[in-house]
């Protein structure tokens, strides 16, 4: 094991600048004029190149310390607000785990905003889109250097207002403003019980900091406090906070059920599903249980060398909702039609099996699936809007067809992408990251089945990945308007994301696992012996073998087929009953509406009703009672001469000067009454007093 | 009493400017103007004055009526200063919205002034009677304003708010009348240590009989409809309604804080034994109006009685972080969540004073725009031809949601933080109110600012410079306190800790 570095350095003190540079940047282009678009991508691309630099040399010092034996977790906290006796803190973090998705994500984050400014190059809204852009890109960053879960929360949210505004960023038109709105509230429904989970962890062990030289909530002492403490049902305060905590990620992450906001955040600007619905924003979700992943594993059993042996109650919960999610998406993938949606589905499904290799594996198994994950899934999202800007904003794959020859560059660049995604063996990153994913769930000793789901989940993504390649690329063109190939602008970001994609699988092999030594924090030895794990070749055979079987039932089937736009999908001719449920997406959307939404809107007009019939009646019943009080003063008050109840109140308003306005009218009968009744009762007081 | 008497001066400024506001006639809004911004500089000072152990400090104290048990007794801690700064701020604004008043402005600046004295008063007074005046002499004002400048339906609007807190108040009005024969005493102060030391007790029950519980309902009645705390709130959705906005700016920034101000000065530290005995139906109640406060705004198409049931919402944080701290204190948890809560309940009374107030003044720009159009369903697109009211008022809207960074979270947070190791069912609950309250929200904005741009509205006019200038300084003030809560926070925890020590549960 390394050596613990906590103290503060360079790298860890700068490391606000990351999250504040995009910010301010944002808060400037907000105040630009519309046409001042130059100056406004500018802006938003050069604080991020700022925020990269710094982002790398951040990592740097993390990795020069790893390098030289010592595991880097420097911390930087400070006091927010005093309450009581006791304090609430926030602070930020520099370790591994952060400084890799630094990385990320202002790399990915800088290709997408080059990207960008090609794909928006004619939009009205040019320099809105930029201000938005990098407060998302802020915030995003907010999230992954926080060390406190609520400075982790406040970014989060701020995450998911970006996010809102991207979605509904053509507010125009209905669908998107719509799906902006499902968005928020979908993913609000799990930050409520984050939420929850926050308080209660507060008011538990009495900080938010993750860590703090031992006093930390991530840390050994404050975990044993959360164990020892029962929350009903058999379960510790630790298990049950990890839950809430997970809530809050599944919605962001778009786990089942929460997931149905995703497919229709596609009404966004593609740039903004690459970036936020594919490479960063919903791998939040992902992080942040690596974040907290202390505290979802605390109590799980150790080996002598430190390996945990079985699972704890959260994680195994963690482990099925990623498995079910990784195959339930899948499926629904099969069957869609709208390029971009097959990619959501795609992406829900991934997300899935990053939450189960955080659940079986541990952070670094699921944390490489992220990374990975980033780059290709943003290579095909971006290859998708080429696609999409070159068949004159088509999204259709039937209208599609042969744009392998129109497109070359767009085409190689997502078929790289698209291998990686399935898997491919060997020679592209997607293959080693799902990998150890499947290799962890095969070790599993709570359960076999997600293994096994995991497994058919590989079929199915490598199945309908083809099925879209052979769609969108082979075949016959069936659009209308010549398809043209894209500017370099939006070319470049491609072939740099390409070459990762396949690449970047070279520091998670078994041959070298660099990346679990670093974020783990040991040392990495190069050498096949990795390779004779009991078990590790058989898994990668199988996964190759499924794969492989995916791509050639899938060509076999749509392959290099003419066919006309009109025409049913070849599966649905084959089985129309399944293929309707998966196209219809299981009708989990419908589901909600006639339960969630339904109740929400009944409950809403019981809300109104109790007001305006039940104590609205009440209050009327009294009105009454004074009423008829009045007619019975009428007969002491000569200066009542009108006994309607408006005519009165007219009088008052259109009457004479300020004084007779004062002089007449029902609010003397009021005052005089209650003058009437505090007499009398003072009186009823002053007698009994006396007795 | 040190040299000037700051809170006499405060109190008596507004009603100097609504003298000569009466008689300025078409200079009434200047003088107004003027009035507030001197009484606002005044509240800010008082503020920077206080003392540094959260202790109640500027004290004016003078024999009145010695033989009835009143004093003139003036003093203020963190939280009524906090209180008179928002009330100046929430009249300021109130003021900068109402140009466009052309029936008889002097009664109506007047008017407006009246009532900011009414609430300096209430916020300073330490003694019953002299608060009482106060209490009540912020209603007339409120209610004529409603009565005489409201909307179609105010007459019966203005009658039912002043009816229904009028009845609040002879309720109040008689448990101290009650108290006053028990113990000769009407001092906030001298009560409160009597009710601590079990004396309060022991009078009343020698003068009176076991009357004590009844005194505490009869008190807490009458903050429960100034509140308002479900189901004594029908009156609010339609005077928010029917009052013109910039006077419903007022009712709900600033008057609606005078409900929760009382519970927190007078109903706790005298009655805090009692509301702890009936602890878990106010806590029903409160989550009550949490809840159903949102779910009825949802079922509104009103925008103004959706903020008005929105603002229910929201005090309804307030009433639960008040109710579910009144348990007796055991222990350094206990004590810190009941702080947190404390905490959160006074941020909570200021952004949400601030923020509706906004948000009434965005609907007053609206009206003006669109000829008094209300209705959420005949807008639309808004956010094409007013980009900028759009982007403002989307600001205050997530203010009012509760998005982190913007004010309104910090105090949510707190309370939420206080209340669940309280209360978890009561916190848990309670998260309702904040996913529909979101619900609620976005779908305003979806329905007025966003999709195709009506025909009518294609030339909607965007805010003007003026209307930007004076917007900007309550946005900036929304994130200041998002983001730099200590600002405030520093300064009312002494308070809150002292407050917390005076309490016996």
């Amino acid at each position: 094991m390394f050596t613990p570095q906590i103290a503060e350095s360079a790298a860890s003190g700068i490391l606000w600048l990351i999250p504040a540079l995009p910010i301010v940047a944002s808060g400037i282009i907000a105040l630009l004029k519309q046409p001042m678009r130059k100056l406004s991508a500018t802006l938003a691309i050069g604080s991020l190149s700022c925020s990269l630099l710094l982002s790398l040399f951040a990592f740097g010092h993390v990795l020069v310390g790893w390098a030289s034996g010592a595991a880097v977790r420097e911390t930087i906290n400070f006091t927010w607000i005093r309450v009581g006796t006791a304090h609430v803190d926030l602070g930020w973090i520099l370790d591994p785990l952060a400084a890799v998705m630094l990385v990320m994500v202002c790399f990915v984050g800088l290709l997408i905003f080059i990207y960008s400014t090609g794909y928006m190059a004619h939009d009205e809204n040019f320099t809105r889109f930029f201000c938005f852009l990098s407060l998302f890109a802020g915030a995003m960053l907010g999230v992954v250097i926080a060390n406190s879960l609520l400075l982790l929360f406040m970014s989060w949210e701020l995450v998911g207002l970006t996010s809102y505004l991207l979605i509904g960023f053509w507010y125009q038109k209905p669908s998107p403003a719509a799906a902006a709105k499902k968005a928020f509230l979908t993913t609000r429904i799990g930050d409520v019980f984050f939420l929850l989970g926050m308080v209660w962890l507060f008011a538990q062990t009495g900080t938010l900091l993750f860590y703090n030289a031992g006093m930390g909530s991530m840390e050994a002492l404050k975990l044993g406090g959360l164990l020892a403490t029962p929350a009903g049902l058999g379960l510790s305060a630790a298990t049950v906070i990890g839950l809430l905590i997970f809530a809050g990620a599944a919605g962001k992450s778009g786990q089942f059920p929460l997931h149905v906001w995703l497919p229709d955040a596609m009404e966004g600007p593609t740039p903004v599903s690459a970036l936020i619905h594919a490479a960063t924003m919903v791998a939040a979700g992902v992080y942040l249980i690596a974040r907290v992943y202390p505290l979802m594993q605390a109590g799980v059993q150790l080996s002598a060398s430190g390996e945990a042996v079985g699972s704890t109650v959260a994680l195994t919960v963690v482990t099925w909702v990623g498995a079910g999610t990784a195959v339930f998406a899948a499926l629904i993938a099969v069957a869609q039609n709208d390029i971009k949606r097959i990619l959501a589905y795609s992406t829900v499904s991934q997300l899935g099996y990053m939450m189960a290799g955080l659940g079986m594996g541990g952070v670094a198994v699921g944390m490489f699936h992220l990374i990975t994950h980033a780059f290709f899934k943003s290579l095909l999202f971006m290859g998708a809007g080429s696609v999409i800007h070159g068949c004159h904003e088509e999204q259709d794959i039937r209208r599609m067809g042969a744009l392998k020859i129109d497109m070359p560059w767009t085409f190689i660049t997502y078929a790289v992408g698209m291998l990686a995604l399935c898997g491919f063996p060997l020679f592209f990153s997607g293959f080693w990251s799902k990998d150890g994913i499947l290799e962890a769930a095969q070790h599993w000793s709570v359960a076999k089945t997600p293994f096994y789901l995991l497994v058919f989940g590989a079929l199915l993504t490598a199945f309908y990945m083809t099925r879209q390649v052979s769609y969108v690329f082979f075949g016959n063109y069936r659009g209308h308007k010549e398809a043209h190939e894209s500017p370099p602008v939006m070319l470049l970001p491609l072939v740099i994301l390409a070459f990762f994609a396949m690449g970047l699988g070279l520091v998670g092999t078994p041959a070298w696992p660099w990346f679990r030594a670093f974020l783990e924090g040991h040392a990495a030895g190069f050498g096949f012996a990795g390779f004779n794990e009991p078990g590790l070749l058989a898994v990668m055979a199988a996964s190759s073998v499924v794969v492989l079987l995916g791509l050639v039932v899938a060509w076999r089937i749509y392959g290099n087929k003419p066919i006309k736009a009109e025409d049913p999908d070849a599966l649905e001719h084959a089985m129309p009953t399944i293929w309707t449920l998966l196209e219809g997406k299981f009708y989990i959307d419908e589901l909600y509406g006639a339960t969630v939404i339904a109740f929400y809107a009944w409950w809403a007009g019981v809300a109104d009703w109790l007001d305006r019939r039940v104590w609205g009646g009440i209050v009327a019943g009294v009105a009454w009672l004074f009423r008829e009080g009045a007619q019975l003063g009428r007969l002491f008050d000569v200066n009542w001469v009108d006994g309607g109840f408006d005519k009165g109140c007219e009088e008052l308003a259109t009457g004479g000067g300020l004084m007779s306005r004062i002089e007449s009218g029902r609010v003397q009968i009021y005052l005089r009454l209650l003058a009437l009744a505090v007499v009398l009762l003072t009186a009823i007081l002053i007698w009994s007093s006396r007795g | 009493m040190n040299g000037i008497p700051l809170l006499t001066l405060l109190t008596v400024l507004p009603l100097v400017g609504a003298a000569i506001a009466l008689l300025s006639g078409r200079h009434a809004r200047a003088v107004a103007l003027v009035t507030t911004l001197a009484a606002l500089a005044l509240a800010l000072l008082v503020w920077t004055k206080l003392p540094s152990d959260g202790s109640i400090g500027l004290i004016e104290r003078t024999a009145w009526a010695p033989s009835l048990g009143i004093e003139y007794h003036l003093g203020v801690d963190a939280l009524g200063a906090l209180m008179l700064v928002l009330s100046a701020i929430v009249t300021l604004m109130s003021v900068d919205a109402a140009h466009r008043v052309h029936k008889q402005p002097g009664l109506y600046f007047a008017l407006v002034l009246m009532l900011e004295s009414g609430l300096f008063g209430s916020f300073t007074a330490l003694n019953f009677f002299h608060w009482f005046l106060f209490w009540e002499l912020s209603l007339i004002p409120a209610f004529f304003l409603i009565k005489l400048w409201g909307g179609a339906k105010r007459g019966p609007a203005a009658t039912q708010f002043f009816v229904y807190t009028m009845a609040g108040s002879v309720a109040l009005l008689l448990s101290f009348l009650a108290i006053f024969l028990a113990t000769g005493s009407m001092d906030f102060g001298q009560l409160g240590e009597m009710a601590n030391s079990g004396a309060l007790d022991k009078a009343v029950t020698a003068h009176l009989g076991p009357v004590m519980m009844t005194l505490a309902i009869g008190v807490l009645a009458g903050f429960a409809v100034k509140v308002p705390m479900a189901p004594f709130h029908t009156w609010l959705p339609a005077a928010y309604a029917e009052a013109p906005s910039p006077v419903t700016m007022l009712l709900t920034g600033a008057m609606s804080k005078m409900g929760v101000y009382g519970l927190l000065r007078i109903a706790l530290p005298i009655f805090g034994h009692q509301i702890a005995q009936i602890r878990t139906p106010l806590l029903v109640l409160s989550v009550v109006t949490v809840v159903m406060g949102a779910w009825a705004a949802a079922a509104q198409k009103d925008l103004k009685r959706v903020f008005a049931y929105s603002s229910v919402n929201h005090l309804g944080y307030c009433l639960l972080g008040i109710f579910a701290l009144a348990v007796p204190a055991s222990g350094l948890a206990v004590q810190t969540s009941q702080a947190a809560a404390l905490n959160g309940v006074i941020l909570q009374m200021f952004n949400h004073g601030i923020t509706a107030a906004a948000l009434f003044w965005f609907i007053a720009m609206m009206q003006e725009r669109s000829g008094g159009e209300r209705w959420i369903d005949h807008f639309g697109g808004l956010r094409k031809p007013a980009p900028v009211l759009a982007g403002m008022m989307g600001i205050v809207l997530f203010s009012s949601l509760g998005l982190p960074g913007l004010n309104g979270f910090v105090g949510e947070f707190l309370i939420f933080r206080g209340v669940f190791p309280l209360s978890w069912v009561a916190a848990t609950v309670s998260i309702l109110g904040l996913l529909v309250t979101a619900a609620v929200i976005l779908t305003v904005i979806q329905k007025v600012f966003t999709g195709p741009v009506p025909e009518k509205w294609a030339s909607f006019p965007d805010m003007h410079g003026g209307e930007r200038l004076a917007m900007a300084p309550v946005i900036g003030l929304m994130f200041l306190l998002g983001l730099l809560p200590q600002l405030v926070v520093d300064s009312i925890n002494p308070t809150v800790m002292n407050l917390l020590a005076h309490w016996r549960f």
